[in-house]
Parts: C-alpha cells; structure tokens; sequence
C-alpha cells in the first residue's frame, strides 16, 4: 500500500512530465509492436499464402514477377505465353487445375482480370474454401460481358450489382485510355482476405479480346495457375520448363519463392527493427530524464519519508516502481497507439496488396514488448533511484534551527 | 542505564569538517535524560545545535561519539536499517516547517507516517486527526490549510505511531501567537494523553515559559553548537 501510494501521488504531483513520458513509451510500445506484427504477419501472409495454386507458368522472366502479378495482382506481368503452352501443361498428367489468367486492364486503378470459371469452380484458396459469389448475385457468363468483383474493390469502388462499367486500358488508371467495352456487375465476391478481394474478374476471352489490345494477344494469356496432382511434382517441370526450355518460366513453390523475396529485403525490416529499438531507448531515456530532472523538488519529500521512519531501499523501491509505471501506463495506452497504426497501415497494405493483416490476432510481441519496456525502464529508473537511496535527510529537512 | 527513562545521552559529540578544512565540534553533551512521560523544554538561541541534537536522538544523523538510548534501546548500536525502524516505531518527530508531504491529504500523511510503523490504521488516524480538530478536513491537502492547522496534522502525524519519545523542533516557529499558543497546548496534551515524553527545543521565551523544566542547550552543550 505504501509503496503504490507514494508512486501515485509521486505521478500525480509530475503529472505533466509524468504524462509526456508516457505518451512517449505508448508511442514507441506502439510503434515497436506494430512494426513487429505488420512485419511477421505479411511475411506469413505473402510466403503462406499460395492461392491455392503450387505454382505459376508464364513468359521467360522472373519468377517472383510471375508470382506477384499472378498471385498477388501487384508487380506488372512479365510477357505472355501462347494458348498452346496453356493446353500442353493441362494435358500433363501431373496438373490437376490449370487457370489461365489474362492480364492488362483497369478500372479505375482497380485490375481486371480475365479469367476461366474453374477459378470458382474448382479451386481452394484455402483448405475447404472456395470463391463465392454473394447471394443474390451469380458467376459470370463465359460469353457475355460479365463481371465478378472482389469484396474490397466493389466497396472501394462503389460497385453494386446491375451497374455497368468500362474498363480501362494498363494497369494504371488513365481517363484517356477507356475501351469501348460495356460490362455489367452480376457478382460481388464474398471476402476471401485474399488478393483476390481487389481485383474485377471477368471472362478470359473479355481481355484477350477488348478493343484496342493487339489481335494478336486474343490467342496469349497472361500466366497459368497450377494446381499440381502432388506438389513435389512440380521438381519435373521446373527442369523441364526453366532448364530444359527457354521460352517459358515455371515459378515452383510460390512460398519457397516469395520466402526467397523476404530474404532479399531483410535488411529493410533489420532497419525498421533498429528504428523501434532506438525508439524505444529514447522512451526508455525520456523515463529516466523525467524522474532524474524532478529529483531535486523531490529531495524534500524524500527526507520528510525517511524522516518518518521509510528506510533507504523503500524510497529506492518507490522511484523504480515508479518507473516501471510509467512504463506499464504508456504500454496501455501503447495498444491504443497499436490500433490507430495497424488501422492505417492495414488497410494500405490491404489496398496494395490484398493481404490482410488481423491487428487483434496475439502475437508474442505484445506480451514482451510491454515487458521489456517496464523492465528497461525500471533500469533507467534506477539512476534517479540511486539518487534518491543517497539523499541525505539531515540536509534535505530544512530550516535547521 | 535505566530503561524506564523515554531518552537517556552520555558522553555525545558530534562534529563537522568546516569548508576550511578543519573540525568543527558542534555537540558535546556530557549528560541528558528524559523520564518517560516527563515534558522538558531545551531553550537555545538559532545556530546553538538544536536540530542537530534532535537528528541524532531521532538516529537522522550519527553521533562521533557517546550513547543515546531511546526507549531501552541503544540508538548508535543499530544499523540504519534498525535506527529507521526504531524512528518509525517509538520516536514521533514535529518540526517548524512541519514537513508535510504536499502532495498528500491530511489523512494520508498521517497514514503514511503509519505503514512506516506498525501499519497503517485509517480508524487510529481518523481519530487522531478528529482529535486535533481537523475531523472535517481529512481529505484536505495541506496547501489547503492554515499553517495552524498544518503543524495539526504534523501533531497528528507525530503520535500516530504511539511513539515513547515526541521531539518537537521549534514547532510554534512558523505560527502567530494565538495559533503558537494552542499548537503548543495541543502538542502538550496529546503527548499526556499518549504517556509519550516530550523533548521541545525552541528560542521563544513565551514557549518556553509553560514548561516546569527548562534546560538551557548553551550550559549543557560544551561545545556551543555551530
């Protein structure tokens, strides 16, 4: 009681040093956390996730190109592949689905994607889950000019069922570049927190024969999805497609491969990590300077509780738990700030990406984040602390007489 | 040594090392002793080594030299540790600027003055507080209140504990003559009340006037204070 009295009135009496070093620990507890759970999570979201598909056939290029423009619907396609190659891979007795895609439109910066109804029909983007059209609309007819959009982009863009609209050409939304075409919404997809939540689907044929598009493109896709029959299959047809041949790419495993992505960008999340480690000193140091700057207005209320009869260790004990309040307030109020971040950040990478990062999910980090931080507070408390044990009471009891 | 005596001094010096470098004695006091519940006033002008003596009887500072036995108990034997416990438990100390914690209610600093002690009581301090008057001012900060009723609390705060040994140091000083005569009459009573001996040191004539024993700091300590 004693102890927790003396540090609330302590915070109490500091109250504007006291929150400004809170505010700033909630700020680096936020920040920390979220560059923790954005950075772990989208790395499981990108290499864990796979779309259903063991791997992606296209032009000669890169395989991680072919993976995000096929998979994830960021990065440009790097080149086209014949119908013919497309017939050749669903014929080999290894692939159990094989979905062209057809690439190079927009509507308003939102892909359009051209694409077969085995997409729907017979993939799993996840074990037991399958695209779905919502109630009461339907999939689109191969034949006609129908679109299914994905759940985020009809929300972003405001389209509902019967509304019709008119893609644009490139991948990047250009008002001078509207082809001809009408197509009209039948289908909002349910959210599947996938990439494919942001992208307008719509019949094969629709991009490989849009006004405008080289003619030569109607008999071309984009890349292939593959489904394999047994995934280590896919050994067999790398070598026969990326050693063997020279034309075309097979990008086998997509989580191998964009794994092999992170790895290459480490460095970056190895500066985000120091970048919060240094915050979180400077918060650390902003508690000792709050607690070390007040300790000569504090000398005086020291030596009236050590006059009282408080030993040495008691008035120690009381600046360190005092610290690690402070710590565990602004870790408290961390969370909040760990919300309004991963709320903005979320939806950015929602919007770029299609992967969805939960902010509610647990994650290991907010159970030490939180922990370190008091504990190193309680560190840097221990500088004033030690001032505090030191404080001569005969000295500090004014007036003598 | 007689255990029944509330404080009992032999032979105490204590001495300073002045910025020129040399030793300055500042407490040379052959023999002091105080019955239990006995009252005694010490007069001695500013600068003659009051609060020194008061900080070492209440074990605030070390002595060079010399015995000081407090209730029974050796002061310069114990440890730090020991001589903050022994405060706590069986010395109440009030002082000129009473030393209030500021940013404490009335009730608190009494309270707190407890958990240093044999543990906080909110009924013993409640009633000590309604004792000195200020029942209705429990949750008052001290900014809040007269410096009367401050040096109140500080009483209060003082007997919490039950101490044997209540050392007052210049306890009306800061207060005009009205509110010095009923803080001093107050002081007075509850030490009576508690059986607690009382040791005021203090310079005005007016105070010291109410006391049977009067002990004059500058015949009894040889070495004339600071």
């Amino acid at each position: 009681m004693t102890l927790g009295l003396i540090v609330r009135r302590s915070l109490r009496q500091h109250a504007l040093s006291s929150v400004v070093t809170a505010i700033s620990i909630a700020l680096a507890g936020g920040l920390l956390m979220a560059v923790w759970v954005v950075r772990e999570q989208s790395q499981q979201a990108f290499t864990g996730m796979n779309a259903g598909f063991d791997a992606v056939l296209g032009a000669r290029g890169s395989k991680l190109q072919l993976v995000l423009n096929a998979v994830f619907h960021v990065d440009e396609s790097p080149g086209n592949l014949a119908w013919a190659d497309y017939l050749e891979l669903q014929a080999d007795p290894g692939v159990a689905v094989a979905v062209p895609l057809a690439t190079g439109d927009n509507y308003r910066g939102y892909r359009i994607v051209g694409v077969t109804p085995e997409l729907f029909s017979e993939v799993e983007y996840a074990p037991g889950r399958r695209y779905q059209v919502a109630p009461p609309g339907r999939l689109f007819d191969p034949t006609l000019r129908e679109a299914v959009v994905g759940s985020f982009a009809a929300a972003q863009l405001g389209l509902r069922l019967g509304q019709r609209f008119q893609p644009y050409h490139g991948l990047r939304f250009d008002e001078s570049h509207v082809h001809e075409e009408k197509y009209v919404v039948v289908g909002i997809m349910e959210p599947s927190n996938t990439p494919a939540d942001r992208v307008i689907w719509i019949p094969l044929k629709g991009v490989q024969l849009m006004s405008g598009h080289d003619p030569a493109a109607a008999e071309e896709l984009s890349a292939v999805l593959v489904k394999l029959k047994s995934p280590t299959l896919g050994r067999t047809m790398e070598v026969r497609y990326n050693r063997e041949g020279s034309r075309l790419t097979f990008a086998w495993p997509i989580a191998q491969i964009m794994a092999r992505f992170f790895e290459r960008i480490v460095w970056f999340e190895r500066v985000l990590t120091v970048v919060a480690y240094l915050v979180a000193a400077v918060a650390a140091g902003s508690v000792l300077a709050s607690i070390h700057n007040s300790m000569n207005e504090r000398r005086r209320d020291i030596a009236i509780l050590r006059a009282l009869g408080a030993h040495r260790r008691t008035v120690f004990g009381a600046i360190v738990l005092e610290a690690m309040s402070l710590a565990a307030v602004g870790m408290l109020a961390g969370f909040g700030v760990y919300g309004a971040i991963m709320a903005v950040v979320t939806q950015i990478i929602r919007a770029q990406t299609g992967v969805v990062i939960d902010p509610l999910a647990w994650h290991t980090v907010m159970f030490w984040a939180p922990l370190g931080m008091i504990l190193v507070s309680a560190l840097a408390g221990v500088v004033p602390a030690t001032k505090a044990y030191r404080t001569d009471v005969a000295t500090h009891l004014m007036p003598s007489t | 040594m007689d255990d029944s005596a509330a404080l009992e001094i032999q032979g105490l010096r204590k001495s300073y090392w002045t910025p020129e470098g040399a030793r300055q004695v500042v407490i040379d006091l052959p023999a002091f002793r105080l019955e239990a519940r006995q009252q005694v006033a010490m007069s001695g002008e500013s600068g003659s080594g009051k609060t020194t003596l008061l900080n070492l009887i209440a074990g605030i500072s070390t002595p060079d030299s010399g015995s000081i036995r407090v209730g029974g108990h050796e002061m310069t034997s114990l440890s730090e540790s020991a001589r903050d416990r022994l405060r706590a438990t069986t010395i109440g100390y009030i002082f000129q600027t009473f030393n209030l914690l500021q940013g404490y209610t009335c009730l608190e600093n009494v309270l707190l003055g407890m958990s240093f002690g044999p543990g906080a009581d909110r009924a013993v301090a409640v009633g000590l507080l309604e004792r000195v008057g200020l029942g209705a001012r429990l949750r008052h900060y001290p900014r809040q209140l007269s410096s009367g009723q401050q040096q109140r609390v500080a009483v209060a705060r003082a007997l919490a504990n039950r101490p044997r040994l209540v050392l007052a140091d210049e306890p009306t000083g800061n207060l005009d003559q009205r509110n010095a005569r009923e803080s001093l009459s107050l002081i007075r009573e509850v030490c009576r009340e508690s059986g607690a001996a009382l040791l005021l040191v203090s310079h005005d004539p007016g105070v010291l006037s109410g006391f049977d024993v009067v002990e004059p700091l500058e015949q009894l300590n040889r070495a004339g204070g600071v």
